[in-house]
């Protein structure tokens, strides 16, 4: 199945925004300075409980039938967290989100771009009523955000942060930044990292339409900042957590645990080589999951 | 003053996000999508205007630069006062009222009348350009200014033409004649009042061009200063500049004193029901692209003589931004300089292809018709050299540009290039075999002297000087291409049609080579390309 994309092509509907070109800055109530807290009102809470489970959650699992890994891990857990993950698609936070068990899930916060999600007002109200989004600046940790996520954890409320600071442009991921592990420090919660597998093959970045597909979403050990370390260091653990994650699922728990002993998971990030090289590894050690079988089953021939 | 301070240009590269790119098409516009890697260069946004322009003209003229005294010591009882203005060429579009020459005009009128003196004749520097008519002049100068001086015959148009109304002053060191208005020359004091729309405005080119007669100018139009011109815009390397520069400091050797005003303008150029012209594509809003279809389907349905006199209404909501008064040659440094802080961007390297939409409008079709001979003029001659340094092009490259190019003439105003048109291009394109066989017959016929003189036609040699204009970038491109333009027309100039923009870059690999590299100029708003 794929769903058409509708938007009109410019000058009928909106322009694109060129790559090369930088964002202005939101100023006045949208971007960083939209204020999202109506968005966390009990009222609204409410109602977003309701949609989440009556409508996102049905539609999700349609679309990305997601198998749940790891959610023993996330039982020891009393207090709020934060939830860092890899990002390939827009379906990731609804997946992440619906896939969170129910006393964590209702009350938890997305970190969304504030370029991309809150530059117009009704696109902030959308994003803050339907998936309670909070903004944070893409490119740095700004005190803005900084004070609001370690308000809301204060608070007791959860955090999803997509530490790669947007979704892949190619299937591999990238560095991760740092403003995860700075909100731990800062605030003592630990992080929870989160592999996404498969969401890619339902939308990728810049794809026009959607192609459900199975995915897997798989919780680690929550991490705590260790004494004295350093917050790009606690960041590398996490992004390394995240990495060990993804290995699982190619090569299973143990060869994983090895591996991640000997230190020689392999990357998030794939091989700094050309591009099609980059695709071509992208496809080695992966499980064929979903999509059209190429030949028959010869036991059915 | 505006919410946030003016963006500089800036040259986009083209990826696959960007939206489509806005080319001017005449009396219409085209989206393009240009190829994955082409480049667009963007001019500056406009600067702020001058919060009080009345008060900094009077401070202008009050506190002159260089080796100049105040206007108002310059002024005596008794003295022989001549004020010259810029004629209908400039700004572009007209700006709304009150022009800036206005402002100006009153302000050194008011002085005049202080300093009680009588003898005042105000002059349009036409040079060849046609006469203004009295709605223009009307509009340049104000109600108040024409109705003291036009009844009087005080408030006068250059005629070149006229033996008895120009002086001979000598030659250069170089052996240029220098012939200017004879009024003028024999005056105490010349103000002359300019607008300086690009770079090459201004300077001793006001008095030395504007007032001077064909004598005179032939030493520096003509095709081997126009070829030695790398760009007009770029003073230092300007043999255009060069001969004016001579032949000013051989007016002011002659003891001839000139109080010189020069204005300039930001690029605030089209009024809001067009802003999206000066605005970024990707920044346009719902409003915005409204207006554009609006615009332009029904554009689509208009008859092109409507269409034109839409667009030639447009009165442009210029804002003066500077404006400075004095010795010649210091004022213009500052002016030159604020004009490149409006239009300057910077621009790494050359490209094999230039792209460019040529709008409705150039100095020499105002309130007329835009005819093929001053599109390329438009293109060639004043696009093209809109750079400092090297051109956007390479040697050898190609230029595409955008606009109908009718076979389509102004009887009235252009009577002389309906004749270089049908005769002198049929023979030949080459600038200077044109120049060597047919300038002398057209700059002499009597009919084309008389029409320049008695009605509302540029001079005979006007056309020859339009396709001069074209001669370094005609020497220096491998190919011209229009798109969209009759292609009789088209031809005859010794351009290539081409129905499409697509078409017209295949058609461009054919001369540069397979994936050309491609900059686009979006203007107007006018830039200044500064090629490292």
């Amino acid at each position: 199945m794929r769903v058409p994309r509708l938007p009109a092509r410019f000058p009928y509907g909106a322009p694109t925004w060129p790559r090369g070109v930088p964002r202005p800055r939101a100023e006045g109530r949208t971007g960083v300075n939209y204020d999202t807290s109506w968005a966390r009102r009990y009222p609204v809470r409410l109602v977003r409980a309701a949609v989440l489970d009556g409508v996102t959650r049905p539609l999700v699992h349609a679309v990305a039938s997601p198998t749940m890994e790891g959610l023993d891990r996330l039982e020891a857990m009393t207090g709020p967290a934060i939830f860092a993950a890899n990002h390939a698609s827009h379906i990731d936070t609804p997946l992440l989100l619906t896939a969170l068990p129910e006393r964590i899930r209702h009350r938890t916060a997305i970190a969304a771009a504030a370029d991309t999600f809150f530059d117009k007002e009704w696109k902030a109200a959308l994003s803050a009523f339907g998936i309670g989004a909070i903004p944070i600046e893409r490119v740095r940790v700004s005190p803005q955000s900084t004070r609001l996520g370690s308000e809301l954890i204060k608070d007791g409320w959860n955090l999803v942060i997509f530490p790669e600071g947007g979704r892949s442009p190619d299937g591999w991921g990238r560095s991760h930044r740092a403003g995860a592990a700075y909100l731990a420090q800062r605030t003592g919660a630990p992080v929870v990292p989160v592999h996404l597998d498969g969401t890619r093959r339902i939308q990728k970045k810049g794809a026009k339409g959607i192609r459900p597909s199975s995915t897997r979403v798989s919780f680690g050990q929550p991490l705590h900042p260790d004494d004295g370390e350093d917050t790009r260091t606690f960041a590398a653990r996490v992004e390394r957590a995240i990495a060990v994650l993804a290995d699982e699922e190619a090569v299973g728990f143990w060869q994983a645990r090895r591996r991640a002993s000997a230190g020689t998971t392999p990357t998030l990030v794939g091989p700094a080589a050309p591009r099609w090289r980059r695709t071509w590894a992208l496809g080695e050690g992966k499980r064929r999951t979903g999509g059209p079988r190429r030949w028959p089953r010869t036991s059915r021939s | 003053m505006p919410a946030r301070s003016a963006r500089p240009g800036f040259v986009l590269d083209v990826d696959r996000s960007t939206p489509p790119t806005l080319f001017w098409h005449g009396e219409q516009y085209h989206l393009e999508r240009l190829p994955a890697g082409s480049r667009v260069v963007y001019p500056p946004e406009a600067l702020p205007a001058l919060e009080h322009p009345d008060a900094a003209i009077r401070h202008a003229l009050l506190n002159p630069l260089g080796d100049s005294q105040p206007l108002p010591s310059l002024l005596r009882a008794g003295m022989r006062l001549t004020i010259c203005f810029d004629d209908i060429s400039l700004p572009l579009p007209p700006m709304r009222r009150p022009d800036v020459r206005q402002r100006v005009i009153e302000a050194v009128l008011d002085m005049a009348a202080e300093a009680g003196v009588d003898d005042v004749v105000l002059i349009a520097a036409l040079a060849l350009h046609r006469r203004m008519t009295e709605q223009e002049l009307r509009h340049a100068l104000g109600d108040r200014v024409y109705d003291a001086f036009a009844p009087q015959g005080l408030l006068t148009q250059l005629d070149a033409e006229d033996p008895e109304s120009m002086l001979h002053l000598g030659t250069t060191d170089a052996g240029e004649d220098v012939e200017i208005s004879k009024r003028a020359a024999t005056s105490d004091l010349i103000v002359y009042v300019n607008i300086n729309l690009v770079a090459m405005d201004g300077g001793h080119k006001s008095v030395a061009t504007g007032l001077a007669s064909y004598r005179s100018l032939r030493h520096h139009h003509n095709v081997r200063t126009m070829q030695h011109s790398r760009s007009f815009m770029d003073q230092h390397r300007s043999e255009l500049h060069s001969s004016n520069w001579r032949m000013g400091r051989h007016i002011a050797a002659c003891g001839i004193k000139i109080f010189q005003i020069e204005t300039t303008l930001n690029s605030n150029t089209f009024p809001e029901q067009f802003a999206f012209l000066q605005r970024r594509e990707w920044e346009w809003t719902a409003r915005d692209r409204a207006t554009f279809l609006g615009v332009s389907k029904s554009l689509d349905r208009t008859p092109a003589r409507l269409a034109r006199s839409i667009f030639q209404s447009i009165r442009s909501p210029h804002q003066m931004q500077s404006v400075q008064a004095g010795e010649v040659e210091a004022v213009h440094e500052v002016t030159t300089r604020n004009v490149y802080r409006q239009q300057l961007v910077e621009v790494q390297g050359q490209s094999d292809i230039l792209t460019m939409g040529l709008p409705y409008i150039c100095p020499y079709n105002v309130n007329s018709i835009m005819n093929p001979i001053l599109v390329a003029c438009l293109g060639l001659g004043y696009f093209f050299n809109l750079y400092r340094g090297k051109p956007l092009v390479r040697e050898g490259g190609v230029v595409i540009m955008r606009h109908p190019t009718p076979w389509a003439f102004h009887p009235v105003h252009h009577p002389s290039y309906i004749d270089f048109f049908e005769q002198v291009l049929a023979e030949t394109t080459d600038p200077l075999e044109i120049e060597s066989k047919f300038e002398e017959g057209f700059a002499t016929d009597p009919w084309y002297v008389h029409l320049y003189r008695t009605s509302y036609a540029y001079h005979g040699v006007h056309p020859f000087y339009m396709w001069y204009w074209c001669a370094h970038a005609l020497q220096h491109l491998g190919g011209v291409i229009l798109v969209g333009g009759d292609p009789k027309a088209v031809r005859r100039m010794g351009f290539k049609p081409a129905s499409t923009m697509r078409d017209a870059l295949e058609m461009a690999e054919d001369v540069v080579g397979r994936d050309p590299s491609i900059t686009h100029m979006h203007t107007p708003p006018l830039l200044i390309a500064d090629v490292k």
